[in-house]
């Protein structure tokens, strides 16, 4: 053990009296502080999981809770696994997922970038940049709604007014092959912010020696960039997309407040999806096979990922 | 420029990253400063085509926000002249105010929610991170990221058995059931951020107080918790924000008594759809102290939405 004023306080006192200052044991206080967290968790998220897990394995519904609940095995997640309609559903996720990602990334990193030439003034702009992804998603997605209304909507007026098209020949949220599109646009305007902030603080950890020293050695401002600061970057930038890949696979609210899903289901990314068979078709026992099949996915992608990010960071 | 350096950019490079950034910051304010002039248009300026920049302001949308308005017969409108301002805007389209809209309680359910559950995260997250970040607690790696991995599931995956149970226990649609949840849905974002702030004030504190005679408690309460304020309170806003923001177990779990703002602000818009100012003001009253908390939270934000991982 390494001498610290306590151990040699503690060494000097004797033990009834060390029992008599300290009041409870540091082992007592521990559990004291963080007793209730677990437990709050315990009884808000674990033992909902294991009920989950029990009811998916039944053909229970919670809008008819006096019928009798059969237990079904594994016909549950049978079905989902082979329903076509689902695999839509992962793919709208999928390019959602996708899409998002890859021009948040690109925008929030270049903005990072940039912000970080020190230009005077920066902290001021970088505030107003971040301001949309504090707010809440079911309201901006209602207010984006209006902006995507053909006719009358902004986003369709600045669209028509530089490309010459009709304001109202598209609708964004109306049309099977714009609507996917739409919620994109609405998640990068909201998060890409957030790619930037974390983007920025990777930046700003690249201490200014080895730039100086690539300088000494006659390396080129594009050399520097691809053998420096990108790799610099990089672990900052997996975590970024870490949290928005959890975040955005399970999207639900700006989504069903913008399309609801529609046109079709060609929006109904899994969040919606499950929402439909839990609560507007009460198929509780199928919905709970579909929440932990989602979680385990969510979980699995995330668990090998973070050994990829693992991987970069040590190099 | 005084002194060479290699690393810090030209003037002439400065002043393009500049305007870029400031052109995009520009664009991306646009969506939201469309939704506050929305706000005080007239339901026709808000609908017309091209979309008006210039208009006549009315508060007609804050107006119809509060309240609800019935038609009435002309003999009525004559009898009973409108005696405040806002009477008179609603009697423009010879309507009555007939009292007020559920908007008040919805905001107010809201702020009872939103403090309660980030007061019950903050207190118990600010206990349990300051354990996991002094004490010696057996498999510690493991609970924290047990504790950041209940964040992982879909809200609505959760939502299933929450529905059943609450209604078990009569906590449907109550405040208390509510501020249970978001505090268990928050406590992970407390501990992890929490620690993170006390993981930076050096033990030497406490360990001098420990020497004067303070117990562990009165160390922690006494030397601690003061240093650790800036970290307290910008983790309740975090936490705040969040539960304000929240709506998937909002429009699941609430219906009348307890339902909080964002599930109500998307059915302002009314029956015919076409009020769109009412939304955007209700909107507008709603974002805008997040948007102050914001620029209040601007040198904690990114170690708040990293939970803690990246500090600068």
């Amino acid at each position: 053990m390494t001498e610290t004023p306590i151990t040699r306080a503690a060494r000097g006192t004797p033990p009834t009296v060390a029992r008599k200052i300290k009041g409870l044991s540091d082992r007592a206080i521990a559990w004291i502080f963080v007793g209730p967290t677990i437990f709050l968790l315990l009884a808000v998220n674990i033992f909902p999981l294991i009920w989950t897990i029990n009811l998916s394995f039944t053909n229970f519904r919670a809008n008819r809770p006096n019928r009798e609940v059969e237990y079904v095995g594994l016909r549950n997640y049978e079905r989902i696994l082979t329903d076509t309609d689902i695999w839509l559903n992962m793919q709208a996720t999928a390019h959602f997922l996708f899409w998002t990602i890859v021009l948040q990334v690109l925008i929030g990193f270049t903005l990072a970038y940039l912000i970080n030439k020190k230009f005077k003034g920066n902290d001021l702009w970088t505030t107003i940049i971040v301001l949309p992804m504090m707010l809440s998603p079911a309201v901006v997605g209602n207010f984006w709604k209006f902006l995507y209304q053909p006719q009358i909507g902004l986003f369709n007026y600045i669209v028509a007014f530089f490309t010459g098209k009709d304001p109202s020949s598209f609708e964004m949220l109306g049309q099977v092959n714009l609507a996917p599109w739409s919620i994109v646009i609405v998640d990068t305007w909201m998060w890409t912010p957030f790619v930037m902030l974390i983007c920025l603080a990777g930046l700003r950890s690249i201490p200014d020696y080895i730039y100086e020293a690539a300088e000494i050695d006659r390396a080129s401002k594009w050399r520097q960039f691809w053998t420096i600061t990108v790799p610099m970057v990089m672990p900052f930038l997996m975590l970024a997309v870490l949290f928005r890949g959890i975040e955005n696979f399970k999207m639900f609210d700006l989504v069903v407040q913008l399309t609801g899903g529609g046109p079709g289901s060609t929006t109904e990314l899994t969040s919606i999806n499950l929402k439909r068979e839990a609560f507007e078709k009460w198929r509780t026992g199928y919905a709970s096979a579909y929440a932990i099949i989602l979680f385990v996915t969510v979980f699995g992608l995330a668990s090998i990922y973070v050994k990829a990010l693992n991987k970069v960071k040590e190099r | 420029m005084s002194s060479f350096s290699v690393t810090e950019p030209s003037t002439r490079s400065k002043w393009f990253a500049g305007s870029l950034v400031i052109l995009y910051a520009l664009i991306t304010m646009v969506p939201l400063a469309w939704i506050m002039l929305t706000g005080f248009k007239s339901p026709a300026d808000a609908i017309s085509y091209p979309p008006k920049v210039i208009f006549d302001p009315t508060l007609e949308g804050y107006v119809n926000l509060f309240t609800t308005r019935t038609r009435q017969t002309d003999e009525f409108l004559a009898a009973n002249p409108p005696e405040t301002w806002y009477e008179e805007i609603v009697r423009q389209y010879d309507m009555v105010i007939a009292g007020p809209s559920k908007f008040g309680e919805r905001f107010l359910n809201s702020v009872i929610i939103g403090f309660g559950s980030t007061f019950l995260s903050v207190f118990l997250g600010t206990l349990a991170a300051y354990a996991f970040s002094r004490f010696k607690i057996p498999l510690a790696d493991d609970l924290l990221f047990f504790i950041l991995s209940t964040r992982m599931m879909p809200p609505i995956a959760v939502a299933i058995p929450i529905f059943l149970m609450y209604r078990q226990l009569g906590l449907s649609d109550t405040h208390l059931g509510m501020i249970l949840l978001y505090t268990a849905v928050n406590i992970s974002l407390a501990v992890w951020l929490l620690k993170s702030f006390i993981d930076g004030i050096p033990t030497e504190y406490e360990e001098a107080a420990l020497i004067d005679g303070y117990t562990r408690f009165q160390a922690f309460y006494k030397v601690v918790l003061p240093q650790a304020a800036t970290g307290i309170a910008s983790t309740a806003i975090f936490c705040l924000i969040f539960a304000w923001n929240e709506y998937a177990f909002a429009v699941l779990l609430t219906s009348g008594t307890a339902q909080t703002a964002p599930p109500f602000i998307p059915t302002i818009i009314g029956v015919g759809g076409l009020d769109w100012p009412a939304v955007a003001a209700g909107a507008t009253i709603f974002l805008l102290p997040v948007m102050i908390f914001t620029v209040a939270l601007r040198k904690h934000l990114l170690r708040g939405i990293t939970f803690g991982a990246v500090r600068k």
